[in-house]
């Protein structure tokens, strides 16, 4: 165990809250320019797409433990994200840098880190969603390019993202999972037709989900990343790195959830004051400290090459729900008024609560329920034998 | 930048661990538990040979002088063997308070308490709980009043005792006015006692000793910590090694879902809390300002998920889960005896509330 933080590390903070102090007004704005030019300036500093190769638009920092702690903190404590939690930067860029063509990564990498280029996932499919290497939406060989046919749903983003990388049954006589492929995928091809779902968020929190549909859409078969037929494999480790993104900054959440307990009053008390809710924010920090020093954990075995084992396996499921176990105590502090929605008067902070709420409930759905998160714990993390397949009738 | 354990603390680790293996395997643990105090004072010499009695003695004093940290990972390998051992009081509250007030007779002590030769007893309940109206008092003096829940007192030579949050008092126990009576626990491989003084002379009275008994409480709730940490990584080991060799409904029990999800779960709190207990045993020694906090969060989270874990896991064994025969209850009881002993959680996250000015000090 070592966490000295030694003097390059102090001076390392120190450019940070430097930073910090002198760009926060300008922060992620809302429309898209603003946001592109946030993410370049932090990317130029090296807060973001830190450890990115140079060459493909990145920083291109070793990986270093501490810098990575350091920077969230300074961001968390003045509440600005580092960087954007979206699908391309989280789970489309690592799958590149670990399978991608030198061309794929020339192309996609840098602009995906700007934000410049939005992507979506298309994964699940109406039959097709915890089993998901059930999938049906063929690609057939064309010359030199797939024909895709078939449907993905629960596709969030997809009305707002330039590209997307989509699995698709190129192999229809190989075995389930051999004859998947993982592709690369304009939005604007023609063939591709998008319908927004709308979610039980409603208006509050910008969350889009939709469903995709694909007749004789073109593309290249260049646009396959790795080999055909590898798609699954591929995907795992998207999966694995969509799983490490939703360790979500549940510190940053906690220490906003203690705020708004001091401010909130009744009877012009603070409901900090209140024994019973603060025993439950209390609970819950002990929580989303163990989170935060196993995120630390779990950083030091990845970055040393090692594997985790259980321990990382564990990391989206304890995550997702104590996500939520803080936006439910947040929105009981707020009494009465936390049953206000929809931007009504009174209610607090835009609603962000509620809309955490609903999002971490998304979340512990998403990208593998939680329920098939139990399911690998037990079998790859703790070797328990899998569930008899039933006798074929 | 590292956030793991050392090549010379899995060492450690695994030093232990075998000589538990060897000396003191659970048919041991169930002779021990018959005697009146289930500390073999042959195992502790044994132990204290092995550097475990003296591990944060100073190498001055003959210990290994050693972090907490190591010292957790002692704790934690102590519970998963379900030990019988006055580690708590005498290797880990007495010598951080001891080194902490130093002087001669501090060091004499704690050079007996590495070689072995001294069970030192710590009774500080009364400084966060008094029930039954206990207390001790120091008047012309002498020493007058009970404390409760004395942790190693049975058996003990010597008896630090927390007068007061400032004053810490070291007596013989064979010293004239001193009784001690052992209060049985769920947790029989645990020895704590009801100590009563009539006019007792201490050896040494610390005076000013506030931030001396502070460290004691702190290191001793991460140690704790760390015995519910070990007994719960003991209890999954268990229920998940049963649950592939149990078959019902001609499978084995570990393939049924339901099971699977139990242990999951359990270890899903497991691990988490493993880091949690890392990080505030190096605070300990490393970040001496985040310990408070973190050693109230260490002992009052693992007291919550141990509980858990400890139902849960008995129950995946079914009826035998609930008989003696099957020594699953040792680190239930032993779970369920720890969460009593250095504060339970409300108080402990009402404390850590306070650190942090959320609640008006008490
Ligand atoms: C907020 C959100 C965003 C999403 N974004 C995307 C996206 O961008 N791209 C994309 O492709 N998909 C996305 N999804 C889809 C998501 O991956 C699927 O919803 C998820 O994998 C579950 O599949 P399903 O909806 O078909 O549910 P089902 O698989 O039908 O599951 C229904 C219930 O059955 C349980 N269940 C199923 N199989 C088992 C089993 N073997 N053992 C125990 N329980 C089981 C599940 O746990 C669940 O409780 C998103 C979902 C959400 C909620």
């Amino acid at each position: 165990m070592d966490l000295e933080i030694d003097a390059r590390y102090d001076a390392f903070r120190k450019e940070v809250q430097g930073f910090l102090a002198e760009h926060r007004p300008a922060g992620p704005g809302g429309g898209k320019e603003e946001r592109v030019a946030w993410l370049t300036k932090l990317i130029e500093h090296g807060y973001w797409a830190r450890t990115i190769p140079e060459a493909y638009g990145g920083f291109g920092a070793e990986p270093d433990l501490l810098e990575t702690v350091i920077m969230d903190e300074e961001f968390n404590k003045v509440g600005v994200p580092r960087g954007m939690m979206a699908q391309g930067p989280s789970m489309l860029v690592p799958t590149l840098l670990a399978h991608g063509t030198e061309e794929q990564k020339q192309r996609y990498i840098a602009p995906t880190m700007r934000s410049e280029i939005m992507w979506c996932q298309g994964y699940s499919e109406p039959g097709s969603g915890s089993d998901l290497a059930s999938l049906q939406t063929a690609a057939r060989e064309d010359g030199d390019d797939f024909l895709i046919n078939g449907q993905k749903i629960w596709t969030s983003s997809a009305d707002i993202s330039q590209m997307c990388f989509i699995l698709v049954r190129t192999e229809p006589d190989a075995k389930k999972h051999d004859g998947i492929s993982y592709v690369l995928l304009p939005m604007d091809t023609p063939g591709i037709e998008v319908q927004s779902l709308r979610t039980m968020s409603g208006s509050i929190g910008e969350n889009s989900f939709n469903q995709v549909f694909f007749t004789d859409v073109r593309v290249p078969r260049s646009n396959v990343v790795g080999q055909r037929g590898e798609g699954w494999k591929i995907a795992n480790t998207t999966l694995k790195h969509e799983r490490s993104a939703l360790n979500a900054n549940a510190e940053g959440t906690w220490i906003r959830l203690a705020r708004l307990m001091e401010k909130e009053t009744v009877g012009g008390v603070s409901l900090m004051k209140s024994p019973v809710y603060r025993d439950r924010l209390m609970r819950l920090q002990a929580r989303a400290l163990s989170m935060k020093h196993h995120g630390m954990r779990m950083l030091t075995a990845n970055l040393k090459g090692e594997s985790p084992g259980v321990a990382g396996l564990i990391v989206k499921l304890q995550n997702c729900q104590l996500n939520f176990d803080m936006a439910a105590l947040a929105i009981d502090v707020m009494g009465e008024l936390g049953a206000l929605y929809d931007h009504t008067k009174y209610e607090r902070g835009h609603g962000y609560w509620q809309a955490h709420s609903i999002f971490s409930l998304g979340l512990i759905i998403g990208g593998g329920t939680a329920q098939i998160q139990k399911n690998i714990i037990a079998e790859r993390g703790l070797g328990m034998p899998r569930e008899p397949k039933p006798a074929k009738a | 930048m590292d956030f793991g354990l050392s090549e010379d603390q899995l060492l450690l680790e695994d030093t232990v661990r075998k000589f538990l293996a060897e000396q003191v395997p659970i048919e041991r643990v169930r002779e021990l538990r018959e005697r009146d105090c289930p500390y073999d004072p042959e195992v502790w010499a044994a132990l204290a040979e092995l550097g475990v009695a003296g591990i944060l003695v100073p190498e001055a004093q003959g210990g290994s002088g050693l972090a907490l940290l190591d010292a957790a990972l002692v704790a934690e390998s102590l519970a998963r063997a379900a030990t019988p051992a006055p580690f708590l009081a005498t290797a880990i509250m007495a010598p951080v308070a001891l080194k902490a007030v130093g002087g001669g007779d501090a060091e004499a002590w704690m050079s007996a308490i590495a070689g072995g030769e001294l069970v030192v007893g710590v009774a500080a309940t009364e400084l966060f709980s008094v029930r039954e109206d206990a207390g001790v008092r120091l008047s012309g003096g002498k020493l007058a009043g009970k404390a409760m829940m004395a942790l190693d007192a049975h058996g003990a030579g010597l008896l630090l005792v927390a007068v007061d949050p400032t004053t810490l008092a070291a007596v013989k126990t064979d010293a004239p006015g001193v009784a001690i009576e052992r209060l049985k626990t769920l947790d029989a491989t645990r020895c704590t006692a009801e100590v009563v003084f009539d006019g007792a002379a201490p050896e040494v009275v610390f005076e000013g000793a506030g931030e001396a008994i502070r460290r004691m409480l702190e290191a001793g709730r991460i140690a704790l910590a760390a015995d519910t940490l070990g007994c719960c990584e003991s209890m999954v080991e268990q229920a998940v090694a049963y649950s592939k060799e149990r078959k019902q409904f001609e499978r084995v029990i570990g393939s049924f879902q339901a099971v699977k999800h139990m242990c999951s779960e359990m270890i899903a709190e497991v691990e988490p809390a493993r880091s949690l207990l890392w990080y505030s045993a190096h605070s300990f020694d490393a970040m001496p300002d985040e310990a408070p906090l973190m050693a109230c969060h260490a002992l009052a989270h693992l007291s919550e998920i141990g509980r858990e874990i400890a139902s849960v896991s008995t129950q995946v064994h079914g009826g035998i889960g609930w008989t003696d025969e099957q020594n699953l209850h040792f680190w239930f009881k032993r779970i369920a005896t720890a969460r009593h002993l250095l504060g339970g959680p409300e108080f402990l996250r009402n404390r850590a509330a306070e650190l942090q000015g959320f609640a008006p000090a008490a």
